[in-house]
């Protein structure tokens, strides 16, 4: 394999992975809160649709990325106010929310089925993408790319290095105790969730806005749960989530991979690559019982009532 | 001054009546949708839920679909009552269809009578292999059984997809990705004349009732609902969880897998690409409208299976996208979930001014 062929691939897996990464940031930080929302599948396809019909109908991909924002957060906000008002089982109304977005994407968007757009165009750097290889891999993306880059250091030092970090990873680990301290636990949750909420709609909208700028039926194909595994596969660490957000767009591209190496294998068991490296990589994470309790938020999941104590 | 109270023992009739209220609540947004996008909501409403039921043959196609959404859910009931979160049905249903079909096509020259329990049994043993793999990594590598079954669903769709492009698709097809048409040793008899209603139906009802059988009169069902309720005072008093899981999850697998048979080797007659429109998802909604209840299962998976039908009306008579039905399965389940709030929870009419 030349050199040339290396660096295609690995600027691919940054690619597909920067979904994956937008939409793990989210989820990481909604799960650090402790709320596990499994409707990312849901609103990823929403922010989705609705990025790229309002890219579509204003010509203006910018606002195609807001409007996913704006839809990620209401879709997470009917979640939040069954979980966290009605105490609704979450693993329920998560499964809600991804049927839901489901459907109503694939209503919503049946007039544009194969209508294509002008997405971002990439943007080269001055002096950065210069530097040879790294400059080709890392910096002659689109400005989402860049925006993600950006994301990932700042969630890194808002989680580890302040206090707003401190008080999501309290209301996490032990919502009676950040309670009897005076934090908001039921506020900081719904924060955390639309967060979540959020970061699916602009992931939803590189899918529809850069990654295949159309809009076709379920387009996210599971990367919406693929996140969540990714979540386990990064122990809950923000830094960790892009090693492994860009190692999963390296599995999904591998059939891209091993046709360019000249293998015949048939492309649909190709396909089945990250779904399969998903199952295997979490079961060789959680093998480890004892470890992964202590990884995980401690609350994650359990609805918080303040009427009731511990 | 409305508040709201928890109630001191939860009530039982709100249990039963959160369905329906739900059902009714969904309704209600499905005509505001349909008034907002300039559709008669009584006209769009009569096409997805009486029209379907309109006449005979109808009510068979309405047996067609709830047949598979019922065996389905029967199972999921079950698992989940035991917190065994399996969304996996629809990947365990396509595994059905691959293997009980891949059996069919080996006795495509047969008149055997034992032809067809063979296919029959080849479904079942597939989907409980599919549902058995996330299982055994659950119990033995701890790992998060909502992914892996989810997983599972999509390597299941890749490998039908897979084997009807390659081994199985038929070599006098003019290369289309479908296998030959079964022969009708493999068919699941049909029961009525001039309807597709095939056998399916009986052997769901008839899983429901099992179903209701194990949970409500077996000391195996005893365990399950008080391993779903309090695990640490089932783990007390000595019930594995492990053989609990291992049977829920092998039950509901089998359950999947004779649905995803029942498709191919019945309306279908052969294996296509696209055996399933989501039954295996539907029927964790009808599993909850149910009450994890098999014999409520039955009443919430027929009208399961009129929306389905509706939804198809509902595209070819009033030009609305056929996914109008997952939408409104969504909305179905919110309403649900937020009803059941009731369960635990009542709303006391206070006179601010006396307090």
């Amino acid at each position: 394999m030349d050199s040339d062929l290396i660096i295609q691939i690995l600027f691919a897996a940054i690619k597909t992975g920067t979904p994956l990464l937008f939409i793990a940031l989210g989820e990481v930080i909604c799960e650090k809160s402790g709320v596990l929302n499994l409707g990312q599948e849901g609103m990823m396809l929403m922010g989705a649709v609705v990025g790229f019909l309002a890219a579509y109908t204003t010509g203006n991909a910018g606002l195609g990325v807001i409007a996913a924002m704006l839809m990620g957060s209401i879709m997470s906000l009917i979640f939040a106010f069954l979980v966290l008002h009605l105490g609704a089982n979450q693993v329920a109304t998560g499964l809600a929310l991804t049927i839901f977005g489901t459907g109503l994407s694939a209503f919503i968007g049946s007039g544009v089925v194969g209508q294509t757009l002008q997405g971002f165009q990439p943007i080269a750097i001055p002096l950065l993408s210069d530097i040879p290889y790294l400059g080709r891999i890392l910096f002659q993306h689109d400005i989402l790319v860049y925006t993600s880059f950006v994301m990932t250091f700042v969630l890194m030092f808002v989680v580890n290095k302040t206090r707003i970090g401190l008080t999501l990873k309290a209301v996490g680990e032990n919502p009676h105790a950040a309670n009897a301290i005076g934090i908001k636990v039921l506020r900081v949750r719904y924060l955390a969730v639309m967060f979540g909420g959020v970061m699916a709609g602009i992931s939803g909208a590189y899918m529809s806005l850069v990654y295949t700028p159309m809009w076709v039926e379920n387009m996210t194909a599971g990367r919406g749960w693929i996140a969540l595994a990714l979540v386990v596969f990064a122990s809950w660490r923000v830094g960790r989530i892009m090693l492994g957000a860009y190692l999963f767009g390296l599995a999904s591209i591998m059939h891209l991979v091993l046709q360019g190496l000249g293998w015949s294998i048939s492309p649909n068991l190709l396909a089945m690559l990250p779904y399969v490296a998903t199952v295997v990589v979490m079961v060789i994470i959680s093998a480890d019982k004892f470890k992964e309790k202590l990884l995980s938020p401690r609350s994650l999941g359990k609805p918080f009532d303040p009427r009731q104590m511990a | 001054m409305i508040r709201i109270q928890a109630r001191t023992e939860p009530s039982s009739l709100m249990k039963v009546l959160s369905p329906v209220l739900a059902i009714v609540l969904t309704l209600i947004f499905g005509s505001i949708l349909f008034t907002a996008i300039g559709k008669s909501p009584s006209q769009a409403l009569h096409v997805l839920l009486i029209a379907p039921l309109a006449d005979s043959y109808n009510i068979g196609e309405m047996f067609v679909k709830m047949a598979p959404l019922l065996l389905c859910a029967v199972g999921l009931s079950l698992c989940y009552r035991a917190n065994m979160w399996n969304i996996g049905a629809e990947g365990q249903l396509l595994a059905g269809a691959l293997g009980g079909s891949a059996m069919a096509l080996y006795f495509i020259d047969s008149d055997s009578v034992f032809a067809l329990p063979i296919t029959l049994l080849a479904g079942m043993v597939s989907g409980m292999l599919w549902s058995a793999i996330p299982t055994f990594l659950k119990l033995h590598f701890n790992s998060n059984l909502i992914l892996t079954t989810i997983m599972f669903n999509y390597i299941a769709l890749y490998l039908l997809i897979w084997a009807v492009h390659g081994p199985l698709r038929d070599p006098d097809g003019y290369g289309f990705p479908e296998s030959a048409m079964f022969s009708d040793a493999t068919m699941l008899p049909t029961l009525f004349e001039s309807s597709r209603t095939h056998l399916g139906i009986v052997f769901a009802v008839l899983a429901g009732v099992v179903g209701w059988f194990i949970l409500s009169k077996t000391h195996l069902g005893f365990q399950i609902r008080v391993f779903g309720a309090d695990e640490p005072a089932a783990r007390y008093a000595g019930f594995s969880g492990k053989k609990l899981s291992w049977f829920v999850m092998l039950f509901a697998g089998a359950l999947a897998g004779l649905a995803g048979i029942g498709e191919t080797s019945g309306p279908i007659g052969q294996l296509v690409p696209n055996v399933s429109p989501g039954y295996g998802y539907s029927a964790i909604i009808v599993a909850y409208l149910g009450r994890l209840h098999p014999i409520g299962a039955i009443l919430a998976a027929a009208f399961m299976a009129v929306l389905y039908m509706g939804g198809d009306l509902a595209q070819i008579e009033m030009g609305i996208p056929v996914a109008v039905v997952s939408m409104f399965q969504g909305v179905l389940l919110f309403f649900l979930l937020a009803c059941d709030f009731f369960i635990n929870n009542r709303l006391s009419f206070t006179n601010q001014a006396t307090n």
